[in-house]
């Protein structure tokens, strides 16, 4: 009951009592630090490394060229966590004997080494924190957060505020690693700004300073990091056994890969970039502490992400890019392209609208204003509307939401690039060494890994899961980590832990769905006459095995007329492009898509091939057919309800008009009465009625884009007559089995 | 604490007294009642009052238009002596243009010092300026630099599009020509639109472009064309280009609307563009052979007599033209252009 028996410090006032109970340490009465440095002597030291019990005196055979020049073979490193059942041993910062001397001598060590005898106040409640700390400590003291409980005294410098110092020994990392980060960093914003430019410049915004005549074509290379994307490039090889044009720039990343092993993922993917970001910005309260060692250390799940990629490759073996749906430049492009930037489009033009109505003239003019920059230069003059975008930003939010429990979630688990890139680093020359010996489990160096490769002292390091982010270089404070040219590989895992059985598994699933999807769906048998593809589109089977459902040409359409498809195509067949006129037409000398399209599933076509005209030369041949029109007479105004239009007509773009009108004279009930009683007069009224000439339409759509009859046109467009196609053709006149 | 009470008072009393200490005099528990019932008055009041206020009777069918008969007039005032000019004696678009204008008193008569004008041509297709379905892009160039020189302080050009703006302003060539100039190139978006109510008969309530209804002076520069449903189409038919909404629809009651178009837009000026003409295959044209050079500018007060002279010039007759009638009928202007006083320059 008396107040001296309650927990904590002695109280002022209160006897030092000789025993003090709370102070657990196996010799009672001895306050390590107070004592003398002799105290601190190597011999007295042991207990367990990272890893496994070390015997004291024993000489440990430390990874060559790993030893500071600083350090001889150091028989044993100090005290870190203890294992359950364990005596608690007294918790000193390791000091190497060297150091010691030094301060022995009086010197103020270069590395600030934590001060031992300094500042007997602060030094006194410092020592009996962390004696405390350590006795409560759990098994594996955490980092960040621990920083300042465990191991990280405050130090009273002269004249200064009392500073946080760096967690145990204290030794920061090597300038170069620091300076490394801080360019990792750079460079990842800077390339995820590279990639939200091009996106947003993925639409033609037309400019003052071109000729009338000039074809119309995007300055920038906006699909480029698709171009540099080796897993398309890889599986469109697979598929179609060629490399297509700007699909040779992966070369680029592959031997950056193979050089430094994941850089790609860890300095410049954008989507990884996406998902660092929000790793870091959104984590739930959980994950912090040892929730996040525990997140962040390898798991088994992640060799997920090796099955996709070998279900992928044999996938497009079997004929098919279907991976694309999980390529993270497909996903980023297709998810923010489509789903998020139109999006924020509606909001922008909802909320301008809303000040618009409030009839306040200068706040009219300023959104007004605001108005013209952003359809300008962000997003376009219309507000773009795409089929399917709950789906695929639903899928986005998904996969994001999952870094608030594991962070960079996707990159670990799912991404079929970042796997492709991991078997690859197997032969990288950069890579990390490790100095097992100086490990003290602080786990510093796992709070901030991004790839969960177990950078920490004790396992082996996962060199196929690295991102290179060098964080665990920059944070460990006992010069544990070293990134290096042709590293020791003796601590390092290089290939992917998989299963053969679950490759070949794997594999074979690939493999074999490709046949079972088109076996239900496939042109001419089963496909839906909604399939309208670009114009430049190739035949249905070489399309399949080209597009990675990237959406490019949806996001680049001017008109809004291209959008993934659902089920039109089949399974197989999921986000690929499709023609919907109702939304949009295709506009007839625009020939951007195929500009666009990385891997040739639309090929680059001229303004010539495809409306068959060339303005300057005079040169005409057969425009490219992406279907056929036709007419529904039941709902057309002039065919069935006797009432003039033809703006059908009017917009057909070809010249000579594949529309062409007859004038007919119809008879016509009146709607009113003309007279009480009698019956409704009969009139006569002149209408011009439509038709389709099939030989000269190229199923461009604008058609059923006007037509009044909104919600199911009365000229509505199929892909019967696309040119691409050597059997899906109407005319007898177009049949040539021989003919390309 | 004390666990035994006085013989005057209750235990609970005072073991509640001593742990809530609060509870105890009376004079604050009134006017803490007080205030607490006034609290909940003021709240079922807003409540009451807030339901008053956002009552909703219900009720079906749609509210009728509200709002009074606008219309816009940009016609100087004065009573001019000369309102048609032919000018057909040079080869030179810029020259043809300038004769016309300055045959009707020069653009100085039109313009004045500082104004806003807005210049709409006709910029609806994707088309090259050989194909004569746009506004030929010297002429446009052209009124805008008389405009300036005549002391605008700024000048608008543009058009609500049929075909994608973007590539119908670039590949008509207008916004190079014009912006070399100076001029201020809008192109339409979606924000750019109000809903004004005309009160015509075919049009009511619709999204009219903006840019074109708040300047000071407004110019009417159509390209003279063939049009397959409506036969002819210039300056009357070129205010298509100044609404929104589903246009597509007005071709059931073309020329009605056409006519309720011209009765709501009355510009400063009109100055049709014949310098090529598209004879077959309107409005799109396609075809560099449809269009024939015809080296003629039109300059007019008056859009109808204006359209019934440039009607001849495609082979068509007025009296086939329908809106040409009904905006005779409704005084917008005379379509026996033969009447209106005239020059030929």
């Amino acid at each position: 009951m008396a107040a001296s028996q309650q927990p904590g410090p002695p109280r002022p006032g209160e006897q030092f009592p000789e025993v003090i109970p709370w102070l657990r340490t196996d010799t009672p009465g001895r306050v390590p630090s107070l004592d003398a440095p002799a105290a601190l002597a190597p011999e007295n030291f042991t207990g367990r490394m990272g890893g496994r019990e070390v015997r004291e005196g024993e000489k440990l055979g430390v990874e060559k060229r790993a030893a500071s020049s600083e350090v001889e073979a150091v028989p044993v490193s100090a005290v870190a966590g203890r294992r359950p059942g364990e005596q608690p041993k007294p918790r000193v910062p390791p000091v190497l004997p060297s150091s010691l001397s030094s301060l022995e001598k009086g010197q103020q060590s270069k590395r600030r080494l934590p001060v031992i005898a300094q500042g007997v106040g602060s030094g006194a409640t410092a020592a009996a924190t962390t004696a405390t700390a350590t006795a409560t400590a759990t098994a594996v003291p955490v980092g960040a957060a621990a920083a300042n409980v465990a191991g990280a005294p405050l130090v009273a410098k002269p004249g200064g505020k009392p500073k946080k110092k760096r967690a145990g020994s204290g030794i920061p990392a090597r300038k170069i690693i620091t300076n490394l980060v801080w360019l990792r960093r750079a460079s990842q914003v800077g390339f995820f700004a590279l990639f939200f430019y091009f996106l947003v410049h993925t639409a033609f915004r037309g400019t003052f300073a071109a000729q009338s005549g000039e074809p119309v074509r995007l300055p920038l290379p906006v699909e480029g990091f698709l171009l540099a994307d080796p897993f398309v490039a890889f599986m469109t090889l697979l598929s179609t056994h060629a490399v297509y044009r700007g699909l040779a720039w992966s070369i680029v990343v592959v031997a950056l890969t193979l050089v430094f092993g994941r850089v790609f993922c860890g300095w410049i993917c954008p989507f990884g970039t996406l998902h660092h970001f929000v790793s870091w910005i959104f984590p739930s309260r959980y994950l912090k502490g040892s929730s996040r060692v525990e997140a962040n250390k390898t798991h088994g799940w992640q060799a997920a992400k090796y099955y996709l990629m070998w279900g992928f490759l044999a996938a497009a073996v079997a004929g098919s890019a279907i991976g694309g749906l999980l390529d993270p430049i497909c996903v980023a492009v297709r998810a923010i392209g489509l789903g998020v930037i139109p999006a924020l489009q509606y909001l922008g033009i909802h909320g301008s609208n809303g000040i618009a109505t409030s009839n306040v003239r200068p706040l009219q003019m300023a959104a007004d204003g605001a108005q013209d920059v952003l359809a300008q230069q962000i997003w376009t003059a219309n507000q773009s509307y795409y089929h399917q975008t709950w789906f695929i930003v639903f899928f986005l939010i998904a996969i994001l939401f999952m870094n608030r429990f594991i962070p960079r979630f996707w990159c670990r688990a799912l991404c079929p690039l970042g796997a492709f890139l991991g078997v690859m680093s197997r032969f990288a020359l950069f890579g990390m060494e490790k100095d097992h010996a100086k490990c003290t489990d602080c786990n510093l160096c796992i709070v901030s890994c991004q790839g969960a490769d177990s950078p920490q002292g004790g396992v082996k390091h996962r060199q196929d899961e690295c991102h290179m982010c060098l964080n665990c270089e920059s944070a460990c404070p006992e010069d544990v980590i070293k990134f290096r040219f042709l590293p020791n590989r003796k601590g390092t895992i290089q290939k992917p832990n998989l299963e053969r059985r679950t490759v070949v598994a794997s594999a074979a699933a690939g493999a074999i769905a490709i046949p079972a999807m088109r076996i239900a769906n496939w042109p001419d048998k089963a496909y839906s006459e909604k399939v309208i593809r670009p114009p430049g589109a190739v035949e249905e089977r070489e399309f399949l095995e080209r597009c990675i459902r990237c959406a490019e040409c949806m996001k680049v359409c001017p008109n809004n007329a291209l959008h993934p498809a659902f089920f039109e195509a089949g399974l197989e067949g999921l986000w690929t492009p499709i023609l919907i006129p109702r939304i949009g037409y295709c506009e007839y000398s625009c020939v951007l898509c195929g500009q666009v399209c990385p891997t040739g599933a639309i090929q680059k076509i001229t303004e010539l091939q495809k409306t068959g005209k060339d303005e300057k030369t005079g040169k005409e041949q057969k425009p490219i057919a992406m279907g056929t029109a036709m007419y529904d007479h039941g709902r057309c105004l002039p065919w069935a309800m006797a009432t003039p239009c033809i703006v059908c007509e009017e917009f057909c773009p070809t010249s000579p008009k594949a529309i062409w009108a007859e004038e007919v004279e119809v008879p016509k009930r009146a709607s009113k009465y003309k007279e009480k009683g009698e019956a409704l007069l009969m009139e006569t009224v002149k209408v011009q009625r439509p038709h389709v000439d099939p030989s000269l339409c190229i199923g461009c759509g604008a058609c059923e884009k006007v037509c009044p009859i909104v919600d199911k046109p009365a000229v509505y467009v199929t892909n019967a007559g696309e040119t691409r196609s050597k059997t899906n053709i109407i005319l007898l006149e177009n049949t040539s089995y021989g003919k390309s | 604490m004390r666990l035994n009470a006085r013989p005057d008072e209750s235990l609970t009393g005072h073991y509640l007294s001593a742990t809530f200490p609060d509870v105890a005099s009376e004079k604050s528990s009134r006017r803490e009642a007080l205030e607490r019932i006034g609290l909940t008055g003021a709240v079922l009041g807003a409540s009451a009052l807030g339901a008053r206020l956002l009552y909703d009777h219900g009720g079906y069918g749609l509210a009728a238009p509200a709002g009074a008969r606008q219309v816009r007039d940009f016609r100087i005032k004065g009573d001019p002596k000369l309102k048609l000019a032919i000018a057909k004696s040079s080869q030179e678009p810029e020259e043809l243009v300038r004769r016309a204008v300055d045959a009707l008193g020069g653009m100085k008569a039109f313009v004045s010092r500082g104004d806003i004008v807005a210049v709409k041509p006709n910029i609806g297709w994707d088309r090259m300026p050989v194909h004569a379905a746009n506004t030929n892009p010297r002429v446009v160039a052209e009124v805008v630099k008389l405009a300036f020189d005549a002391g605008a302080k700024q000048v608008i050009v543009t058009d609500a599009s049929c075909n994608e703006p973007n590539r119908c302003f670039q590949k008509s060539g207008i916004w190079r020509a014009t912006y070399a100039l100076g001029a201020t190139v809008i192109l339409p978006s979606a924000h750019r639109f109000r809903e004004l109510r005309m009160k015509g008969d075919v049009l009511d309530l619709w999204p009219v472009y903006t840019p074109l209804v708040n300047a000071d002076k407004v110019i009417n520069v159509p390209v003279a064309k063939h049009h397959n449903l409506a036969k002819f189409t210039a300056a009357m038919k070129n205010w298509y280009g100044m609404l929104g909404g589903r246009r597509n629809r007005l071709h059931q009651n073309i020329d009605v609307s056409i006519a309720d178009l011209a009765t709501f837009m009355r510009p400063t000026l009109t100055i049709i563009d014949a310098t090529r003409v598209l004879l077959r295959n309107g409005p799109q044209g396609g075809n560099i052979d449809d269009a024939r050079d015809m080296h003629q500018v039109i300059a007019s007060l008056d859009q109808v007599a204006a359209d019934a002279y440039a009607c001849g010039l495609i082979g068509e007759k007025p009296e086939n033209v329908k809106y040409l009638k009904l905006g005779h009928e409704r005084g917008i202007g005379n379509m026996h252009w033969h009447e209106v006083p005239q020059i030929e320059v």
